[in-house]
């Protein structure tokens, strides 16, 4: 009895054994998989990087630091500076993200919380589809149908009304071109709308259902549930989003250039036009043809690479200090 | 007594409030979408034909379509994805399952999400440099590999953070029952993150599906009809940027029915895969 | 460190795998790129070019600065440029250089009541209006070069391209030539530090922004003036006769230059003498090596190019450009006889 009980347990071992080694073996391709595309990743997106520094080499020590605080542009002369690229840049995104956050995270709120339920899908993908739209199309469209609106309508009506308080005249300062950094902010903040409404929209149905019901349970509103439970419980994933959004700002080209007036001037007034660093890349590169100018045009971008470091070395320091604030 | 009274009041107040705000804005991103669509409907729609979807993209001042530009951006977009959502969703399981507190992890977050706002032209440069130089001709196949770049810090963020949202709870229960890790991240995480992780193809491929930069030092494009992977191959944002921006009649047309296609496309497969996820969600 | 270099190998065995699928390679078509003002004419010929002999050849514009750096790099059979090699750069990478198709730069403007051609300009005005001297559409200066119209007291807005173009440089090229002080403050190239007004994107982005407006000044190639309808300005020329911008003017100005006194007649045909020249003339250039690694493809090219000089004209007109005259064609195909040779020394080109 004993003897067939102990020959089908150790059967029954050998087979468990069997499984288990096929599974870990499994599970060890499975891992070294993902762990080589992770290096892959970093392998290609490391290479552009490298590729980056190599291009712009020149420029760089042709002008070393003075790269960063010259307003000048001058491909006659060969004397590049980065300064007015890269104010265009922070000042389009930054209006950009502050535009396209709250409204976002509104969708969002209003999508889970507020939406009734058979319109939920229709308004969800109709707005991710506004990130469908090839850039291109916002740019002519800004071009075309909205910079005339501003210029006609929003911008004598907004230099009117400010032209006499201090600080906010200098700030929508005239003439009205209709293009300029303001009309570039609009654009750039409806193009990151999508991808800001979608990863909120998604983090926020990844709630479990009983913190939001506890919430609700000791009688908390609506508003109160969003603020104090399911934002903070997804904020890491609406920071993706924002991150997400502001690549996408960053990095935005055709968009842009249509509607910014591509002048490498910095001017106070927002409706003044300006530039950003891929608008400049975009205008110029493919007629660049000095070493100098073209090493110039790539050094642009790798301070694109930095300007990103460090907003998002500021982004998780952010988080970090959240985190350990709340003691989560 | 009569101040809680007051605060619930000023509670329900700022609730409606904060509600209320919320509706407009979800009004202000449609009419957004309203308008450019509306412009995109008004300009591109008296253009579509059955010739836009049978016949090569013309000479100025000839009619013509858009077969040659509409199937090369299909054939490199589907590899772009192909190549580049494979590699991006294993990268973000290992980032958020495996080593979610390595150091490699770390780095490849980061340069991840700096690579994120990279300006497409600079991917297509350093392809460019990579494939198109060594092999000394532009190819349909160096366009497809620099759309897979640009879709892979996408793909890599969102799979990472929405594999990160689902609970422990859940990977516990799965191994507690004695599934390999393998099998709790194919059957328990990536179910649970699977909406999220979709959505980030499709932003992915939103994106790639209207870029024109890392396309043309990479594919270039062709006036002709092309299959061949080696040559250079035609792209609706190529031709879209190239015919929008001539003086021609015929060829600004065009442009606005490829962008209307390329947008409707995008909703089309919105709407699929929506359509897909839901019913598992539903389930 | 175990689990790294299996990782790293099976990294590498994806890598590796990619690329030899690539490699399996075959013949590509004949392809050419660069500058961007002659894209559709040449699209044009190509497309009529393969309806007669079944021979596809693929251009696409990625700029002038584009085109010269995919011929270099040998990525392309043919590059094309708005702005010509210098002869030392031709002679040290074995280019040769020839012209291909010519067409006109237009001042256009966004004046109230003024109708196209009625407003004339001249060279000097021209560059004081765009270096910002002249800042009003009622100034002396204008004024008198306009005696007839009234003017009107309003600032002048001046539109200029943003993007790196072969317009730009034609245009700058005309301006220095005429002005001195544009010569030395502004320069000439195809980007500019421009001292004043508003950058727009492309050809059709300048005629937009000067449509809209108003008191605006810019410059595009003849057909955007022409397709938009824009309000041009007719110019008063070298030989001091005003012109209206037409295909004839452009002709006039491409008759009167000397074309073999540059090096791979790289004249610019701005400001040439005249009666009856347009001032603002540019044409656009086709390069190819003298010596080509694949013969064949190089020998198709110029058999198209031939084709094009000697079937193109009419198709040329019909989309507002000015062709060749007879006997730079005549010249520029005695060059290619010469110059353009296979590995043994044998001529590519031996007539159509």
């Amino acid at each position: 009895m004993t003897a067939v009980s102990e020959a089908v347990t150790s059967s029954a071992l050998r087979a468990r054994e069997a499984t288990v080694r096929r599974f870990a073996f499994t599970d060890m391709v499975f891992r070294a998989a993902t762990r080589a595309s992770a290096i892959l990743v970093l392998v290609l997106l490391g290479g552009v990087a490298i590729s980056l520094v190599a291009g712009s080499w020149e420029a760089l020590s042709k002008f070393g630091l003075n790269f960063l605080t010259t307003e000048a542009w001058n491909p006659v002369t060969e004397n590049f500076g980065a300064l007015a690229p890269i104010y265009g840049t922070v000042v389009t995104s930054a209006i950009a993200i502050i535009i396209a956050v709250p409204i976002g995270i509104g969708i969002a709120v209003f999508l889970t919380e507020l939406c009734p339920r058979p319109l939920r899908r229709p308004i969800g993908i109709a707005v991710e589809l506004l990130a469908g739209i090839p850039s291109i199309i916002y740019g002519i469209w800004g071009l075309f149908v909205f910079a005339p609106f501003l210029q006609t309508t929003i911008q004598p009506f907004i230099i009117n009304i400010f032209h006499s308080v201090p600080g906010l005249n200098s700030l929508f300062a005239g003439p009205p071109y209709g293009i300029g950094l303001l009309t570039s902010s609009l654009i750039l903040a409806i193009m990151v709308l999508p991808f800001i409404t979608s990863i909120t929209k998604d983090v926020f149905d990844t709630v479990p259902a009983v913190l939001k019901e506890s919430a609700y349970g000791i009688g908390c509103t609506t508003w109160e549930v969003t603020r104090r439970v399911v934002i903070p419980y997804t904020r890491v994933g609406i920071m993706g989003g924002v991150m997400l959004g502001l690549g996408r700002a960053l990095g935005e080209t055709m968009a842009v250039t249509f509607v910014i007036g591509n002048a490498h001037r910095i001017s106070a007034s927002l409706f003044a036009p300006g530039t950003t660093i891929s608008a400049t890349i975009a205008n110029e590169f493919t007629e660049a043809d000095g070493a100098l100018y073209t090493s110039s045009l790539v050094a642009l971008g790798l301070i694109l690479f930095i300007i990103t470091f460090i907003i998002l070395a500021i982004a998780r320091y952010m988080l970090l200090r959240i985190d350990s604030r709340t003691g989560a | 007594m009569s101040t809680a009274a007051s605060l619930h009041q000023s509670r329900k107040r700022k609730n409606a409030v904060m509600m209320a705000l919320c509706v407009i804005a979800a009004g202000i991103g449609l009419a957004w979408l309203a308008l450019i669509l509306g412009a995109l409907i008004y300009k591109g729609l008296s253009g579509v034909s059955l010739s836009v979807f049978t016949q090569m993209t013309p000479p100025p001042g000839d009619a013509g379509g858009l077969l040659n530009a509409i199937y090369g951006s299909i054939i490199m977009t589907i590899i772009g994805i192909v190549v580049g959502t494979p590699i991006g969703v294993l990268a973000g399981t290992y980032m958020a399952e495996y080593g979610r507190f390595s150091r490699l992890t770390t780095v490849v977050r980061f340069i991840n999400d700096i690579l994120l706002s990279a300006p497409s032209i600079i991917v297509g440069l350093f392809v460019y440099e990579l494939m198109v130089r060594p092999m000394g001709h532009f190819s349909a196949i160096a366009g497809a590999v620099a759309l897979s770049i640009l879709v892979i810090p996408v793909v890599v963020r969102t799979t990472e953070d929405m594999l990160n949202l689902v609970p422990n709870a859940l990977r516990e229960a799965g191994t507690a029952i004695g599934a390999p890790r393998w099998v709790v991240i194919r059957s328990v995480a990536y179910r649970a993150a699977l909406s999220g992780i979709v959505t980030g193809i499709l932003l992915a491929i939103a994106r790639i599906s209207g870029e024109t930069a890392p396309l043309l030092f990479t594919a270039l494009n062709n006036q002709f009809w092309s299959s061949n992977l080696n040559a250079p191959m035609a792209s609706l944002p190529v031709t879209i940027f190239q015919f929008a921006l001539s003086p021609y009649e015929e060829w600004q047309q065009l442009a606005w029915t490829g962008a209307l296609i390329i947008t409707l496309t995008v909703l089309g497969l919105s709407i699929f895969a929506r359509s897909l996820t839901g019913r598992r969600e539903d389930r | 460190m175990r689990h790294f270099i299996r990782s790293a190998a099976v990294a590498i065995a994806m890598a590796t795998a990619s690329t030899l699928t690539l490699s399996a390679a075959w013949a590509a078509d004949i392809s050419g790129a660069g500058a961007t003002f002659p894209y559709p004419i040449y699209a044009k010929w190509a497309d009529a070019y393969k309806k007669e002999t079944g021979t596809g050849l693929n251009y696409q514009s990625i700029g002038s600065g584009g085109g010269i750096k995919q011929i270099k790099a040998k990525t392309v059979t043919f590059g094309a440029s708005d702005a010509p090699l210098k002869g030392d750069e031709l002679d040290s990478t074995g280019l040769a250089q020839f012209p291909m198709v010519m067409g006109g730069i237009v001042p256009v403007v966004n004046l109230e009541g003024i109708k196209p051609g009625e407003l004339v300009l001249d060279g000097p005005t021209l560059a004081d209006i765009f270096i910002g001297k002249i800042t009003n559409w009622n100034d002396a200066a204008i004024k008198k070069l306009n005696p007839k119209i009234k003017l009107p007291d309003q600032a002048i807005a001046v539109v200029h391209r943003s993007d790196g173009s072969g317009t730009t440089f034609n245009f700058s090229y005309y301006l220095g030539d005429v002005s001195a002080d544009w010569k030395s403050k502004v320069g000439v190239d195809k980007a500019l530090e421009w001292p004043v007004g508003i950058g727009a994107k492309g050809n059709e982005g300048v005629a937009n922004n000067v449509s809209q407006t108003g008191g605006a000044i810019g410059y595009v190639e003849y057909a955007y003036a022409k397709q938009n309808k824009l309000t041009y300005a007719d110019m008063v020329n070298k030989d001091g006769k005003k012109v209206a911008p037409t295909a004839k003017a452009f002709s006039a100005a491409a008759a009167n230059a000397d074309w073999n006194s540059q090096p791979g007649y790289g004249v610019i045909l701005a400001n040439q003498a005249g009666a009856e020249s347009w001032p603002m003339t540019s044409a656009t250039w086709i390069l190819v090596y003298k010596k080509p690694d694949d013969a064949t493809a190089t020998a198709e090219a110029l058999k198209f190019f031939a084709w094009s000089y000697a079937k193109g004209d009419k198709m040329a007109a019909e989309l507002d450009y000015v062709p060749m005259p007879d006997k730079v064609v005549k010249s520029v195909e005695e060059m290619w006889g010469k110059d353009i040779v296979d590995k043994d020394g044998k001529p590519l080109f031996s007539g159509m």
